[in-house]
This record gives C-alpha cells, structure tokens and sequence, in this order.
C-alpha cells in the first residue's frame, strides 16, 4: 500500500511544483507563445515594425519547393540515423549478450561514445574526413577515391548521418542490451530444444520480445534526428552543399537567424511544434503498450 | 523410444568439478527421477542431457548413439522448464507446434498433432489463448504439451511442479505418470521433492554434492538406503541418526542402550531407524525425553531427545498422543530388521 500525502493548504503545494512550472513557461511557453504569433507577421528588415500577414507566412511555405525539399531531407536523414544507429546497436547488443567473459569491458567501451556532445562529435568527424587534412579522406585519396562531402551532396549526407548515429549507437546499444537480458534464458533453450537454431530463434523468438524496446527506440530516436542533431549538422556541412543537408530545425536557424526572415522561421517552427507533438503522442501510445505480449 | 546411458559423465565449471562421474543405464520407457538438494549437481546433470551444457568428461548415449557433441536439436529430446518457458507472444496453439513448424512438417499434420496433445491434455478450450491468460497448472500442461508434440525419444523435466500450489502440485504429478505410463517415453526427471520422487520414479537416483549416492527403485532405496544421506533425504520425517559402538548383533548408544540389529555391526556406526519404525514398548531399549507431540490426525509426530544426550529423535506413531498424555520419559524398540546401521567414518550402509 502506497502511503500517499495530504497537504492541508495550497501553498506549499504550489511552491513545490513552481520550479518546473515556471521553467516550462519561461523556457517554453512563451517563446513558443511568441513564435505563434510572430509567424503572423512579416518584420522589416531592421525589425522597426511588423505587416500582419495571418496565415501568409504558411501559405508560402508550404508552396516553397525549397521547404517541401527539407521535409524530404528530414524524412531521408532520420530514417537512415535511425535506421543506422538502432541496427548497428541491435548487433552490437546481440553479440554483448552472446558474451559471458569481458563483457563488462566490452560494454564500457560501447558505452563511451554517448558522453560525447554532438556538437563535438560532428567536429571528430569533420576533422577525419576533412578534403584536405583529414586522415579518412586521406586514406580514401590512396585508394583512388576522391572524397569531397563539401562538393558532393550525398558524400555530405552520408557523413552527417554517420556522425549523427555514432553517438546514439551506445544509447541503443543499452536499451537493446537490457531487453536482450530481461529475456528468460529458458525461452531461449526451449527453442534450441524446439529446433531452431541461432538465426531462426532471433527471427521468432528474441526479435518479437524485444519489440517494446524496438517501438520504443524508434520514436525516440527520429526524434533525436530531428532536432538533437543541429550541432551536427552546424560544424560539419552547415547544410549545405546546394541545402542537401538542411533538415527542418536548421532552416529555421538558417532562414530566421541567417537569412533575417524572422517571420518565416517562426511559422516554420510552429509546424515543428506540430511534427514534435505528433511524434511525442506516438512516443506515449507505444511506451503505453509496451507490455504487448 | 529410447535407451539413455551416461558413463562416467563428470562435469566442471572452471577448476570446480561439480558432478564426479555419474552411471546409470536407462532402459525403454523408464521413467528416472533424479533427486536432491538445491545445489546439488542434479539440474546440472539434466542440462547435460538436453545439451545445453556440455559434457567435460564420460559419455551420453542416447538409443546407444554418443550425443555429447550434439546440439540439443539434434538429441530428440523434449523438455519441460520450471518456468515452463512458454513463448510468451504466441498462442497455446503455437506454442505447441513451434518445433513441428521449425521441422517444417505439413499444416495438415502439424494441426493434427497439436489437437491430439490438446485433447489428451484437456487443453482444446485454451488453443487460441496467450500464455498469461493461463492459471499456472494450464501452463504446465502447455509446457508438457509442447514437448509430446514432438514426440522425443527422452522426455527431461526440470523441476516441473515446483511453482505450483501443493494441491496441483499433487494432481499434476498423477497426470504426469500417467500420461507417461500412456505414451511408454523414457524420461528423466529432476526434483528435490522426495514424494514426488518416491511416486513417480520407476528408479531414481539419489544425489548429493555431485556424487549419485544411490540408484535404485524407490521402495529398495527407502527399505535399504545405501548411505546416510539417502537414508535421511528419502522419507519424511527424515531417519533418526543415533551414533553408537557396533556390538556385533547389536548397536550400544552412547548412553548405554543397546539395540538389537539385524545387520553385522562393528566399530564406530551410525544408527538410523526411521520414525514410524519406532514402537512403543515399556521394555524397549531406546528411551526418549519426551518433548513437543504434534498430532496430525491419523498419526503423531513426537519430538524428544535420546535420554541422557543432546540427540534428536522424532518417533511417529499411529493415532494421537496427547503432550500431557505421554510420560517423561517413554521407552521405544525398533523390530531388528527395520533397524539400519551405517559405518561412522564414510556413512555407507555396513553390509548383512
């Protein structure tokens, strides 16, 4: 039985909730207040006044082919994050738990890379693979491949959804790790005895038990790779080239901080907000069901 | 249908060598139940037979086939998991006909194995259900279930009652004999529940500490226990041991008292007589301390010390002995044939 408290009055209440209340509205709902009701308008460029435009700065959005080219981007570079990180994790996780010495070690090591910020991972990765000093691209020189993510726009692609999954890959290796192991080992056996071997046990066995972590790993995930991963996407390409890696939270940087189109990235924003609480909502019913079985 | 033999089979984890050579041959459907304390080697031994662990030294043979190198898939054994091990995400129906699907045998048969299990396990109703929408005694037969679908040549059961209640548990264990007695399948099964034990097995092996102290049908195990230990794990309320000085046709207590033997004993021995042996009999030999009686209907469990020493005696007699109503000190004989004398210094049975 849960002892549960009581408060007599309502201040203390009050107080102890405050902090987060206040943070949230400082932090969040007031400029997402503010944001609302800048993408109504258009500023000047000295931000002297603001024509009211109601739903002006939408209607140009969602006709610009530039915008609807970084939904497509979004789309590809989180999918392939997603898809990168939690496949590589998953066989990380796998092999972990095949493992019975060391592999205290071996987890350790897995683990590391998470502590790294993206903005610093991009930076890592920038410097391996950068056209003229970096050691990758030099290695690639040797082997007559001529590496230029700054020219080429899926080389660009490519190196920010590495260097963007690198760091998520301990994230998930964890998560993956601990579903494996809350699997009963006699499960595992009674389907040996059954007659399935490694490969076909994963398929119908591990893999399905393992599908509330998976659902669960997958929302949170795209979510990263929507927004978490600006710093990445700031040091190593800064969207470019030719906007190939301009996913939707560095065009609102972009056109708003950049490009001085303030009323743009608010309306741009908004949408976000739209896509985050869409996201957040499937991210709920599944962590719902995650006792499925 | 199948033979089972180990010879010699040991096994070691690392520099601790936890079963020291085990022997036994195991005849067509012989039902074999292995049991012993926790700890005591004797799941490790079964593992060792389903091949999910392997074998450090001596042989499995199944129908006289060495199988150590075997995986378990290819042993053609069926086991049945103290958890069960259901699939948890599949229906009872799949469950059942996971490793028939997996031999990639024909729907047609496939369904008709399951529903044959099903109706022989009065499971037709649950087909459909998922594991936890089962009490724990459906589960249990889901677990049997899925192992006769396969029909094995070695049914293994790892303590397969023992998350059960203690009325189904005994209910369980009649269907279990008698579905093995049905299907005449060779099975080994593992417990530390001694009545289980003494009910189920046609023999059972005895074990403690990683040594088989005896192998041999339950009645010849409990009328003649090889060791102290047997002795003492088989039976309940365990054996009174009575340390004493052989005197030929007669073990002398250390307080003196001398009980008439039916073996030869010599030297240092232990005296075992098991509590329903023990008679009331003003003249007997053995006098106890009478303390604590526990009457438990058709019988009473009287707990008392050997006069004049510190050692524990219980003696369980029929109908019911009130404390008040027994006297200080109550004097018992134990029918010489029914006595057993076990050598002091290694406990083994002392022959004659």
């Amino acid at each position: 039985m849960q002892k549960r408290v009581t408060f007599k009055g309502w201040l203390l209440p009050l107080l102890l909730v405050a902090p987060q209340v206040v943070v949230t509205a400082v932090f969040f709902f007031y400029p997402a207040g503010q944001a609302v009701w800048q993408s109504l308008f258009i500023p000047d460029p000295f931000g002297l006044s603001a024509q009211f435009v109601g739903l002006g700065n939408f209607e140009f959005l969602l006709t610009d082919p530039y915008y609807r080219a970084s939904f497509v981007t979004t789309g590809v570079f989180s999918g392939l994050v997603t898809i990168v990180s939690m496949g590589v994790a998953l066989v990380l996780a796998v092999m972990a738990d095949r493992l019975i010495r060391g592999s205290g070690t071996y987890r350790t090591l897995l683990i590391w890379p998470y502590a790294v910020a993206p903005a610093v991972a991009g930076v890592l990765w920038l410097f391996m693979f950068n056209t003229r000093v970096g050691v990758v691209s030099w290695y690639l020189g040797q082997l007559g491949y001529d590496w230029n993510h700054v020219l080429n726009p899926t080389e660009a692609m490519g190196l920010v959804v590495v260097a963007s999954s690198w760091g998520r890959i301990s994230y998930n290796f964890l998560f993956f790790l601990a579903g494996l192991q809350a699997i009963p080992r006699s499960v595992i056996e009674a389907a040996a005895i059954d007659g399935a071997r490694f490969w076909t046990r994963f398929r119908t066995i591990v893999f399905p038990l393992l599908s509330p972590t998976t659902f669960f790993l997958l929302v949170v995930n795209i979510v990263y790779a929507f927004f978490e991963t600006f710093g990445v996407i700031h040091t190593i390409t800064a969207g470019g080239p030719q906007q190939a890696t301009t996913i939707l939270v560095y065009k609102v940087f972009a056109d708003g901080f950049v490009g001085q189109d303030l009323g743009s990235s608010a309306a741009q924003s908004v949408i976000l907000l739209v896509v985050v609480g869409l996201l957040t909502i499937a991210q709920f019913k599944f962590i719902e069901r995650r006792v499925h079985y | 249908m199948a033979t089972l033999s180990l010879t010699g089979v040991r096994k070691s984890f690392g520099a601790t060598e936890v079963i020291h050579g085990v022997d036994i041959d195991v005849a067509e459907g012989e039902f074999i139940v292995i049991v012993g304390p926790s700890g005591c080697g004797k799941s490790t031994l079964l593992r060792m037979v389903a091949g999910l662990e392997t074998v450090s030294s001596g042989e499995i043979a199944i129908n006289g086939a060495r199988v150590n190198e075997r995986e378990p898939m290819d042993r053609n054994i069926a086991m049945v998991f103290q958890n069960y091990a259901l699939y948890p995400h599949m229906s009872v129906f799949d469950n059942m006909a996971y490793g028939l699907k997996i031999a990639r045998r024909p729907k047609a048969e496939i369904a008709e194995r399951v529903t044959e299990a099903a109706r022989l396990l009065q499971l037709e109703p649950f087909l459909k259900r998922k594991p936890r929408e089962l009490s724990g005694g459906q589960r249990q037969r889901v677990a049997m279930g899925r192992a006769i679908v396969r029909q094995p040549d070695v049914f293994l059961f790892d303590e397969p009652l023992s998350n059960l209640d203690a009325k189904l548990r005994v209910q369980m264990r009649l269907e279990i004999k008698a579905l093995q007695r049905k299907l005449g399948v060779t099975s080994l099964y593992v417990t530390h529940d001694q009545v289980e034990a003494m009910t189920l097995a046609d023999r059972m092996i005895v074990m403690n500490e990683g040594h088989a102290e005896q192998i041999g049908a339950p009645l010849d195990v409990y009328e003649r226990p090889a060791t102290v230990f047997a002795a003492q794990f088989i039976g309940s309320p365990s054996m009174n041991i009575l340390p004493g000085e052989g005197a030929g046709d007669a073990v002398v207590l250390g307080n003196g008292a001398r009980v008439p033997v039916a073996q030869r004993a010599e030297g240092k021995v232990l005296l075992g007589v098991r509590p329903e042996h023990l008679v009331l009999d003003p003249e007997g030999a053995i006098a106890l301390e009478t303390g604590t009686s526990e009457p438990i209907g058709a019988l009473t469990l009287v707990h008392g010390r050997l006069e004049g020493s510190t050692l524990d005696c219980v003696a369980s007699l029929p109908g019911v002995h009130r404390e008040s109503g027994l006297p200080a000190i109550q004097r018992f004989s134990v029918p010489p044939g029914l006595a057993h004398v076990f050598d002091a210094g290694n406990g083994r049975r002392l022959a004659g």
